[in-house]
């Protein structure tokens, strides 16, 4: 058995209400004692985090892999790495991949890869609907018992409304939340950044807000109507807020999330055609992003996602509307969200709330918290460690950031999964 | 003076002095185009390249024309914009170009802001000739100069541009142009033909012809894609020409002097009467003209400055 305590850290935990100095005992792949001061027995290995910071792993509800079907992308085992250099100890991985994942075995062949390859814990979402077409539903019970953690149609947006009435009906049946995006095609159209004045110099098409919400309205009309546990994954603008808390209000049962890009970054960051902010939904007004911190910050944005997207040059050396969607985010996410607490917009532990502990309890996964008992998935962190995003660290095999040459403040330096240290010089 | 650009991306960042310089510059080119000798060596030795991913005749060949005449060797890549999609990239192609050591390269593409991609990557000179609804910044400048030759100058006059702004890069560059050389901008069109936040981009703005064209001293059209005619922008050909096209009855609205511009090609019946574009108010011939000097201005000037002063 090997036990390892962690002395002098501050320890922030929303999952206790810790916010606090003090000692973490794990034993082997648990924690078993947190807070306060722990005396080590003779002989028990004991690290000092003096003027470092220990959260729970990070839990990212959102992250789009290449395996299987574009390894050259990311493969399991490098969003692995590039999870476990940004402090996140678990990830829900989309089944927007080649093959989709639809289907019990694959579900299965990724849960194996995931054991066998990952040093961070990969779950498996599956597919609403056979190969995300958005018109026959998979085989939810089937795809739970394998391992699915939950349901979404991936990047793309179910159009007929019986479809998704049906499957948020019987989705319910399983205790299964579905997360989807929202797009309408039609409005969106060709577009490929906020529909504004900005997107009319660049010559580039616009997508209007409506085109967000409008199938969003929908969802949660449904969500009502079939009491479904339904999770808004990407929301972008302060209206899809409106929207969201009008729904609760009438009894919807509701979460959603936002990702760190955009509560970091607006459309004007686009600058000269840079693709790599060319995201999905798109970067939108700073009147948004705004709007979007506030709400985080009271709670009516529930978590935080990297949604990280590993795109290759093939798709993003190309013109702007000729580039795919989609920017890497695991290593950056912490650092990111970190900004939001130094320039005082949130507290950091609504920030670790965000990106942690409420993820976990709306997929309901044995993480994001240091409650003695639950697995020792954490990470320390030093909070005001300057460092420069530099493209040559990056660990994911996609380069795609529109953080490259950032300067941020605090940085993972350890992160621990199940006891065992995935990152970190000891 | 110098020019402080290595490439010319859009009318985006040059500045009034800039604009002044390169039309002064093309008016030296006029008077050499209409000699009879119309050659000369500035640019003898160097390689211009055309590079069009979309297929334009009288720009490819204005561009063409206009480096023979500066002595530049001048090479036209027609690149299909389906061959492209197959496989190599915009950027592969510019590379493979790039290694042959050309002096000047001349692009057209589909896309916004391919121009400006190519020139992040490639050693030479980069000439936007068009990049998708952005900018096409040449056709700015010749509708500048001939409007400046015909009215002896830019500032105050009353310039509405009509038609499909919406997709236009033409109307973009000049509405930057004539705003930065202090003309009044009108633009008349349906509203589904209008970009979002227009009203923010220096213009006034119509839904009517009579109305937009009052006292007007330029009419300038723009080109309506037919695929754009038939029910998804506008319902159809005969309306869009009763309430938008330009004939003798509306272009009555305008000053009696007022000159019909339109960067052809032209659909005539669609956007203007045949009897107007054939007219005496007509300067459309003009406009040709003057886009072989206002392309000569341009890559002599850039030249001049990519080999003589260092690039700002």
């Amino acid at each position: 058995m090997s036990t390892i305590i962690l002395k002098n850290a501050r320890i922030v935990d929303p999952s206790q209400k810790i916010d606090a100095v003090g000692d973490i005992c794990i034993d082997d792949k648990n924690i078993i004692e947190c807070g306060g001061k722990i005396d080590a027995p003779q002989g028990v290995r004991q690290i000092d985090c003096s003027g470092k910071t220990v959260i729970p792993g990070l839990v990212d509800a959102r992250v789009f892999v290449g395996e299987p079907g574009a390894e050259h992308r990311e493969t399991i085992a490098s969003v692995s790495q590039a999870a476990a250099a940004g402090g996140v100890t678990s990830l829900i991985m989309m089944p927007d991949t080649s093959p989709v994942i639809d289907d019990v075995a694959l579900v299965e062949f990724v849960r194996r890869a995931a054991r066998e390859q990952a040093c961070v814990n990969i779950y498996p979402s599956a597919a609403m609907t056979k190969g995300l077409q958005g018109a026959e539903l998979t085989e939810y019970g089937l795809l739970r018992e394998a391992g699915a953690i939950m349901l979404t149609n991936g990047r793309k947006t179910i159009a007929n409304t019986l479809v998704l009435r049906r499957a948020m009906t019987y989705a319910r049946d399983f205790g299964l939340v579905v997360a989807c995006e929202t797009q309408d095609a039609y409005l969106e159209a060709q577009g490929v950044m906020n529909e504004g004045l900005f997107a009319s110099w660049l010559g580039l098409e616009g997508i209007p807000l409506e085109a967000e919400i409008i199938p969003l309205e929908r969802d949660l009309r449904i969500a009502e109507l079939t009491g479904a546990n339904y999770h808004a994954a990407k929301i972008s603008t302060a209206k899809s807020i409106d929207a969201i808390r009008s729904a609760r209000a009438r009894g919807a049962k509701v979460t959603c999330g936002i990702s760190i890009n955009h509560l970091s970054l607006n459309e004007n960051d686009i600058g000269e055609y840079r693709t790599f902010f060319r995201l999905s939904p798109p970067l939108r007004s700073e009147d948004d992003r705004r709007a979007m911190i506030a709400a985080l910050e009271n709670g009516d944005i529930d978590i935080i996602v990297s949604s990280h997207d590993p795109q290759d040059v093939d798709t993003k050396r190309l013109p702007f509307a000729d580039a795919a969607d989609g920017a890497i985010g695991l290593e950056t996410l912490l650092a990111a969200a970190l900004r939001l607490y130094h320039n005082g917009d949130i507290s950091l532990s609504r920030l670790i709330e965000a990106a942690s502990t409420r993820p976990a309890q709306i997929f309901g996964l044995d993480a994001g918290t240091l409650k003695p008992g639950s697995p020792a998935d954490l990470a320390i962190v030093d909070l005001e460690e300057p460092w420069l995003m530099s493209k040559d660290d990056i660990r994911s095999r996609s380069k795609n950031t529109p953080f490259e040459d950032a300067r941020f403040q605090g940085r993972v330096t350890h992160t621990m999964v199940a006891g065992k240290f995935v990152y970190g010089d000891l | 003076m110098v020019f402080p650009h290595r490439h010319l991306l859009g009318i985006n960042g040059l500045s009034e002095l800039d604009i002044s310089f390169l039309l002064d510059k093309a008016d030296l080119a006029v008077k050499l185009s209409r000699q009879r000798e119309k050659k000369t060596n500035s640019l003898r030795g160097l390689t211009q390249i055309n590079l069009f991913f979309e297929s334009s005749t009288r720009t490819q060949a204005s561009f063409e024309l206009a480096g023979k005449r500066l002595g530049a060797d001048v090479m036209n890549m027609a690149v299909g914009n389906s061959s492209v999609k197959k496989g190599e990239t915009l950027i592969d192609t510019a590379m493979t170009l790039n290694a042959m050591h050309p002096d000047i390269l001349v692009v057209r593409h589909s896309s916004a802001g391919a121009a400006a991609l190519l020139a992040q990557k490639v050693g030479c000179s980069v000439v936007n000739a068009g990049d998708g609804a952005h900018e096409h910044p040449t056709q700015a400048l010749l509708d500048a100069l001939t409007i400046r030759r015909s009215k002896g100058k830019i500032a105050r006059q009353i310039v509405a541009i009509c038609g499909d702004v919406l997709h236009s890069r033409v109307a973009r560059s000049n509405i930057m142009l004539l705003n930065a050389l202090g003309a009044r901008v009108r633009v008349v069109a349906p509203s589904t033909l209008l970009p979002t936040g227009i009203e923010q981009m220096g213009v006034e703005v119509f839904h009517d012809m009579k109305e937009g064209l009052r006292d007007a001293d330029v009419v300038m059209m723009l080109r309506l894609q037919r695929e754009r005619m038939t029910g998804s922008f506008v319902p159809s050909i005969r309306e869009y020409f009763r309430y938008f096209g330009l004939d003798a009855e509306k272009l009555a609205y305008a000053k009696p002097d007022a000159m019909v511009m339109h960067p052809g090609p032209m659909n005539r019946g669609v956007e203007i009467a045949s009897e107007i574009a054939d007219g005496p108010q007509s300067v459309i011939e003009s406009q040709v003209e003057m886009g072989v000097a206002v392309r000569m201005a341009v890559m002599e000037t850039l030249m001049l400055s990519a080999n003589g002063e260092p690039e700002l």
